[in-house]
């Protein structure tokens, strides 16, 4: 899906941006559901690090991705000031911990680039594309390939 | 949606429920142990399947239904005799015709040759005694049509007719109107009535209910005889009635009266009830109705929020420091115990008897038997227990495999079974009922039980096993729970189908529940099933581990004890064991199994007694216990991954989220690891 | 003008197949499942103009039926139909024997029906 939108230059885009880290990132407004200030969560079991544990949203149990963890960029060491941003993927829901949000991007699909070839590293798996704005620098990242990620048996592997 | 869709909608559901009553008294029947209103009630079945269908127009599912409820009716009114081979033809056009409601269903139409075998069948039965075609169904009938003319060749018809026509009193004993009569033949033509009181007798001697009047009508206008007959159909009988063409001259006639000043009421003096404003809706009280499921699990989740959240509140008070005995304390008391109850009677919703599972098997009991050659009874057993619908939906794949197991494995041939002097007709029993807040499933045959020495032999050929493994009987028979076994030598077209009893067993472990067996040589084999009543809430023990909290299910814990120095013994590689009672069961502590640091060590903690069937028990370490609750069960496996250990996550009155421990998994994994280090298991 | 009609039938199939075209012709359809039901029914409905009823029923027939409904000398003026099919001539034979009015045959055209209660009720 997503290589098709970028390929088609003229549709205009919409993506919730935020940090982790020193980076800023980017995700499809669509897929954001809410963003939430930071609770404790509940651990589990055999759960790689990036895996924070679990939160009660409305009833619903929602597994917490420390974004910055899950890029191979060490873990957060989360305080109330931190935020979950809810994404929506499919028929997957799942909490994004990042240091902040910034604000909204607005982007044709042409501004985005696709993602450098040097980018070998943990979080080339889930780049869509970079974004690159009056000397910003905004990664795109598949709220898909996250979700996803997070089920069967790709999480073993990175695990 | 149109209405007649929607109808037919109806129809379809009905048609379901229909076919199930209709099968429940075939089978009857065939046992004999029908009475006249078991087979009434198979003939309605019939023949409101037949009624619907022929509004609708599936003229072949009508026919075949006529064909059958003609049987049916003779055996209805006793001419025909419920013997073995009538039952078995019954049960195969049972069969036959709920082919026909799903080809109905499906839009389409039913091959001719798939129904002709049975038809044939069905028309002998009805033939057999003879003299029962149609004709015979007119014997006695007093109210013949009137012969007809040839309505087309007679000029007079092109005139208009007279008609004389003299009620009985029987006419307004069944209500008709004679008034309503003339009224409905002036929509025919132009009318001019007569009255003829030639039969009213003396005031004095006249009778309320007797009928005295008559009338003469001439109807004018090109009008077939046939339509005035059938304005006075429901009549015929009840009147003297000549329909004459017009050009007859008119009998004399005395003094008229108009009729509608004149139309005789005799009915008027038994009082005809004041009418009232009648409420459409006074409906009589039905006993179902159908809800979308959708909105029932709305229900569902939204109590289950609605619990959640007066935990939280609860716990919020109390945080306030405010008494449970203050007014708002027993405010709360009052919420909690309502809630509960609402909580209950909306899962009760959910729950309906395990029968619309278990109707579907004596069909399939059927054909397995006709394509083995074997002869099979099934008795089934507490088809009224009650689980939730979930459960009972997942249900069907693992018992018509079971069936089949019992079917094509478990049972002889009719002469290998008289040759180990058994009856030639094997039994299957499918039995369920409610054990310890569970609904246990058997499934049992009287075959010839599991062959130890083909299995061990199999499972060795498949290196499931290694050759010089000791196992015991009941081992042996679990291995036909291992993926990719299978006994048969050849795989059958039953069997066969691709599933093996390993997959039989993952559907019941998704569903939290165990599969068991049990087999003796020569006298049978016995498949049983526990199974949660819903899946939807449990009753758990909440402990603590570490800064974590978890739920236990309560109907694994045996108990919960507090371990003296001499009862653990180390046991192997820094493996431990509990002494309880003089059974030593393996001794594991959660944080270890969860990965949690700063957890009590075994003697500082409580050792929680579990249990998992057919795989033993395990004496679990926890911190403490917090209490017992019903929580509801929180699946996260759409948003992650399975975890080893754990079954769900549940959301606590605090408003975090707990995690669910799955018992069997855990046993099986601390036992097998135990096995590892070649220990024997203990305490099962 | 609007009848007030009951209609008795085990089969929900059929009982809403009388409610539309009764309904769509104007008319107030009370339903019941079964003889018994009817009985009850048609105390509690107050005025009923027509009775449509069914045969073959559990609990109480149709034929049961007609003749409880007759047996009160209050309903004796209530015209009732019953719902047959063609090759029960025998059946009709009853059913009027017990004092039902007139039939309808089904399955019915909806045309059938309201000139059928037209026919016994004013």
């Amino acid at each position: 899906m997503s290589t098709e939108t970028i390929e088609n230059a003229s549709i205009r885009r919409q993506f919730i941006t935020f940090h982790s880290g020193d980076q800023e990132f980017g995700a499809d407004i669509m897929a954001i559901r809410e963003i939430r200030g930071w609770t404790k969560t509940t651990s589990l079991p055999h759960a790689p690090d990036f895996v924070r544990g679990v939160i009660n949203l409305r009833g619903v149990v929602l597994p917490v991705v420390d974004l910055k963890a899950r890029l191979g960029r060490g873990c957060t060491d989360p305080d109330p000031k931190h935020v979950v941003v809810v994404v929506k993927a499919g028929e997957r829901t799942i909490g994004l911990l990042v240091d902040a949000v910034s604000d909204i991007l607005t982007v044709t699909a042409g501004d985005i680039q696709p993602t450098p070839d040097l980018a070998r590293d943990a979080q080339a798996e889930f780049v869509e594309g970079i974004a690159v704005l009056d000397n910003r620098m905004v990664t795109i990242l598949s709220m898909d390939r996250l979700a996803a990620s997070l089920v069967g048996e790709g999480l073993a592997q990175a695990a | 949606m149109d209405p007649m869709e929607a109808i037919k909608q109806t129809y379809f559901q009905e048609c379901e429920e229909l076919l199930l009553a209709m099968e429940e008294g075939l089978i009857a029947i065939q046992s004999g142990e029908a009475d006249s209103e078991v087979i009434n009630a198979v003939f309605r079945a019939v023949h409101s399947i037949k009624g619907g269908g022929g509004a609708f127009g599936f003229e072949n599912l009508v026919a075949f239904a006529h064909i059958f409820e003609t049987v049916l009716d003779h055996l209805r009114s006793g001419t025909l005799a419920a013997d073995e081979e009538v039952a078995t033809v019954l049960l195969r056009a049972g069969d036959v015709l709920a082919d026909h409601v799903q080809a109905a269903r499906n839009g389409e139409i039913l091959a001719a040759e798939h129904d002709r075998e049975i038809k044939q069948q069905l028309e002998t039965l009805s033939g057999k005694e003879g003299g029962c075609d149609a004709a015979g169904d007119f014997d006695g009938i007093d109210f013949k049509p009137a012969v007809i003319a040839l309505d087309d060749l007679d000029p007079a018809a092109q005139q208009g007719w007279r008609i004389h026509f003299a009620p009985h009193a029987a006419l307004y004993a069944k209500a008709n109107e004679p008034a309503l009569l003339v009224r409905e033949l002036a929509t025919l033509g132009e009318t001019a009535v007569t009255s003829d009181l030639s039969r009213l007798p003396a005031l004095d001697v006249i009778e309320p209910d007797q009928a005295y009047f008559a009338w003469d009508i001439v109807l004018k206008g090109d009008i077939a005889r046939d339509k005035i007959e059938e304005v006075f159909e429901f009549v015929v009988g009840d009147c003297e009635l000549d329909i004459q063409p017009l050009e007859t001259p008119a009998p004399e006639t005395p003094e008229g009266l108009d009729v509608e000043t004149m139309a005789p009421q005799p009915e008027v003096a038994a009082g005809q009830p004041e009418k009232k404003e009648a409420h459409a809706a006074a409906e009589a009280a039905k006993q179902t109705i159908r809800v979308d499921l959708d909105k029932v699990d709305r229900l569902v989740n939204l109590v289950g929020e609605l619990v959640i959240t007066q935990a939280m509140l609860s716990q919020r008070v109390a945080e306030c420091k405010i008494p449970r005995s203050s007014p708002i304390g027993d405010g709360l008391n009052e919420l909690e115990h309502l809630l509960r109850e609402l909580q209950e009677s909306v899962m009760a919703i959910r729950t309906q008897p395990v029968k619309s599972v278990f109707q579907r098997m004596p069909r399939l009991v059927r054909e397995l038997a006709a394509q083995t050659n074997k002869k099979v009874r099934l008795v089934v057993e507490g088809e009224g227990t009650e689980v939730d619908k979930t459960v009972i939906e997942r249900l069907g794949e693992p018992l018509t495999h079971m069936i089949r197991n019992a079917v094509d494995h478990g049972l002889e041939t009719p002469d290998e079974r008289a040759a180990a002097g058994k009856p030639e007709e094997g039994t299957v029993t499918l039995s369920a009922e409610h054990r310890g807040g569970r609904i246990v499933i058997e499934v049992s045959d009287d075959g010839r039980g599991i062959n130890r020495a083909r299995v061990r032999e199999k499972a060795i050929e498949r290196e499931l096993i290694a050759a010089s493994a000791q196992l015991s009987d009941e081992e042996i028979d679990n291995l036909i729970f291992m993926p990719g076994f299978s006994t048969a030598s050849q795989v059958s077209n039953i069997s066969g189908r691709g599933v093996g009893m390993d997959v039989v067993r993952r559907n019941i472990v998704d569903l939290g529940g165990r599969i068991t067996i049990g087999s003796a040589p020569k006298s049978g084999s016995r498949f049983s099933l526990t199974l949660p009543l819903t899946l939807a809430v449990l009753d758990g023990m909440v402990v603590a581990v570490g800064d974590q909290t978890f739920v236990l299910p309560l109907a694994h814990i045996i108990e919960s004890l507090k371990p003296q120095p001499q009862d653990i013994r180390p046991f192997g590689h820094g493996r431990h064991l509990l002494n309880v009672r003089g059974a030593y069961v393996p001794l594991v502590q959660v944080s270890e199994l969860m990965g949690i640091k700063g957890a009590a060590k075994p003697l500082d903690g409580v050792v929680i007694l579990v249990e998992s069937q057919g795989t033993g028990r395990l004496a679990l370490v926890v911190d403490a216990i917090l209490g017992q609750h019903q929580v509801v069960i929180k699946s996260f496996e759409g948003n992650y991954r399975h975890i080893d250990g754990i079954a769900a996550a549940t959301i606590l009155g605090d408003g975090r989220v707990a995690l669910i421990l799955d018992v069997d998994g855990l046993v099986g994994r601390c036992r097998s690891q135990l096995a590892d280090a070649e220990l024997q298991p203990t305490g099962t | 003008m609007g009848k007030v009609i009951l209609t008795v039938d085990d089969s929900k199939t059929m009982r809403d197949m009388l409610k539309l075209a009764l309904a769509g012709a104007g008319h107030s359809v009370i339903q019941a499942d079964d003889g018994v039901n009817g009985v009850e029914a048609l105390q509690n409905a107050g005025a009923v103009d027509v009775i449509i009823t069914d045969i073959n029923m559990p609990r109480m027939d149709g034929f049961g039926f007609i003749d409880q409904v007759r047996r009160d000398p209050k309903n004796r003026a209530i015209p009732i139909l019953v719902l047959t099919t063609e090759t029960e001539p025998a059946k009709k034979q009853r059913a009027r024997d017990a004092g039902a009015t007139g039939w309808i045959v089904k399955p019915f055209e909806p045309a059938k029906l309201l000139a059928a209660v037209n026919r016994v009720a004013p």
